[in-house]
């Protein structure tokens, strides 16, 4: 089977900071991939420049077999990538629904997806729960909820690799349980990749591990393969209690 | 505020202002009729500003290039070139189309303060050249345009734009047209995506926006709409000069659209009449004008910090647009 994305020789330095450093990674259609690391080890760094919201330093990125190292941003998403941010970027002043509407008109616009803006925004915000919160100012959802609504946008943008960038951060432990369903249901139709600190998260959900610690890759495999890797539990686990 | 919330209400209120204002030809005295008329005109130079300002953020300090560049697109065709009113006006939607794309690819490439920056340093550099190509555009004299240069020849229907009532209703048409154009401009998808442009432009991008394209298009509809102002100034009131090109006249747009509403589809309409209007009144009883108009000023931004409609939208007429 081709890999959905791959990298090779990916880096980005700042200055003298080599954030991601030589990076060749392979992501398979159709597999949730966590990846982990110690904090600055890179990992926000990488899922950027695959995104295309940085530019790398040196390296290629293949998407689909499509050469997209210089392809800007916005163009990749209409491909089918995907990303939502680390740190909760929705539109505040706007509604859950006009929110959700954005990314739903765009992929109409692409001719990725048919039918009404009204239709594929109310099927986004049913998936995540948030359908009877379609009117409320986005920034006056709480905090749980706008943490949906981010991944609303991602599901409506019909990505066929979506990036979740530490999607868990804040929710409460009864939230994460639904989410953790939620991130199943979307890997049924799209490939993703998951930026997560949450360890019993990351163990449940994913296929395959990437530790990442100073900008390159320290190690790879399946949880049970990096919860017993002597080299990860150094770096990151600190001591396998975990 | 978009999709799915009364667009039919939304409509009527735009109708419904339209009809008041043609009912007002017939009914106001001359004085006001002529100020109207002219109000009229620089509501929709306030529109072409608001549709930048208000919807997509962007803040210019040099709108006053647009407007001048309709203002002599269409003065410099009629005067030199003999242009017919039509053609003139075309002339002048052409000359803010052109001069928007040029300063929109240069000036886009900055944001925030250097925006405001280099918006407004364009725009001394038009009204510079103006004062310097005197020979051609009458300097700081400006030119005045011909009562028989004004006159549209449709079949045989003859229209004399210095008749009070032709001038009041090319007035009305334009901004009519405008209006509604804003309307549906700020209801359609490409709105939806300016407003998020103004929201947060990196997220925008992430959602697979060319937002560089999008800000582009909305600063040459703003350029084309606020140089059709300006060319229907020249022809309607057949004076073209410099001062509409200064700094003053990108600083007055500016200023109507915050006293109406910023991003309110009325309030360059209402900011531009009170505003007018004020000055209007108060220079009756005193010289000292200019020190009320600040006091009012200073009311307005304490009880409607958004605007007279910005703030009415609010608080609590959620709906208009």
């Amino acid at each position: 089977m081709m890999p959905l994305m791959t990298t090779k020789g990916l880096s980005r330095h700042f200055g003298g900071l080599r954030a991601v450093d030589n990076v060749d990674f392979a992501l398979m259609p159709g597999e949730i991939r966590a990846v982990i690391g110690p904090n600055g080890a890179g990992k926000t760094t990488f899922v950027s420049l695959v995104c295309g919201r940085i530019e790398p330093t040196a390296g290629m990125i293949v998407f689909d077999n499509a050469d997209i190292t210089n392809l800007p941003a916005h163009k990749r998403v209409r491909l089918g990538i995907a990303y939502t941010f680390q740190i909760t970027s929705i539109f505040a002043n706007l509604s859950a629904y006009e929110n959700v509407a954005l990314p739903v008109q765009r992929t109409l616009t692409d001719g990725r997806s048919k039918g009404q803006v009204h239709a594929g925004v109310m099927e986004a915000l049913e998936r995540v729960g948030l359908a009877d919160r379609a009117n409320v100012p986005a920034g006056q959802l709480a905090y749980g909820h706008q943490r949906l609504l981010e991944v609303a946008m991602g599901l409506a943008l019909k990505p066929r690799l979506l990036v979740l960038d530490e999607p868990t951060q804040g929710l409460a432990d009864s939230e994460i349980e639904n989410f953790i369903g939620l991130v199943r249901e979307i890997a049924s139709e799209a490939t993703l990749l998951i930026i997560e600190h949450n360890m019993p998260v990351v163990m449940e959900l994913a296929d395959r591990i990437t530790v990442f610690e100073a900008g390159r890759i320290l190690a790879e495999g399946t949880p049970e393969a990096i919860r017993s890797n002597a080299a990860v539990q150094r770096a990151y686990l600190g001591g396998g209690d975990d | 505020m978009m999709e799915g919330s009364s667009p039919a209400k939304a409509y009527l209120l735009h109708v419904a202002v339209i009809a008041l204002l043609f009912v007002l030809n017939f009914i106001l005295p001359a004085y006001h009729h002529g100020l109207l008329a002219r109000i009229l005109v620089l509501a929709t130079f306030a529109m072409g500003y608001n549709l930048l300002f208000g919807y997509v953020g962007l803040l210019s300090l040099g709108h006053a290039m647009f407007f001048a560049a309709g203002l002599y697109g269409a003065g410099l065709g009629v005067h030199h070139f003999g242009l017919s009113v039509p053609v003139a006006f075309m002339a002048a939607l052409a000359c803010g189309a052109v001069l928007s794309l040029v300063i929109g690819l240069l000036a886009l490439r900055t944001s925030g303060v250097a925006f405001m920056i280099v918006t407004m340093m364009f725009a001394q550099v038009l009204a510079l050249a103006i004062l310097y190509f005197a020979p051609l555009t009458g300097g700081d004299q400006g030119l005045v345009l011909q009562q028989q240069e004004r006159v549209v020849h449709l079949g045989d229907t003859v229209l004399d734009l210095t008749n009070p009532t032709a001038r009041y209703m090319v007035a009305l048409v334009l901004f009519s047209i405008v209006l509604l154009l804003t309307l549906a401009v700020v209801r359609s998808r490409f709105g939806r995506v300016l407003i998020a442009v103004r929201e947060n432009e990196e997220r925008t991008r992430m959602l697979g926006y060319d937002t560089f394209a999008n800000k582009l298009a909305a600063v040459v509809i703003s350029g084309v709409i606020c140089a059709a102002a300006g060319g229907a100034y020249a022809l309607l009131f057949g004076y073209v000069g410099a001062n509409f090109a200064s700094v003053q006249y990108s600083i007055l747009p500016l200023l109507w659209v915050l006293l109406g509403g910023a991003a309110t589809t009325l309030g360059p309409l209402i900011g531009t009449l009170f505003m007018y209007y004020i000055v209007d009144i108060t220079s009756g009883y005193t010289s000292a004008y200019l020190l009320i108009v600040g006091i009012a000023l200073i009311l307005l931004v304490l009880f409607f910090p958004k605007g007279i409609l910005g703030t009415l939208r609010q608080r609590w007429v959620r709906w208009l647009p």
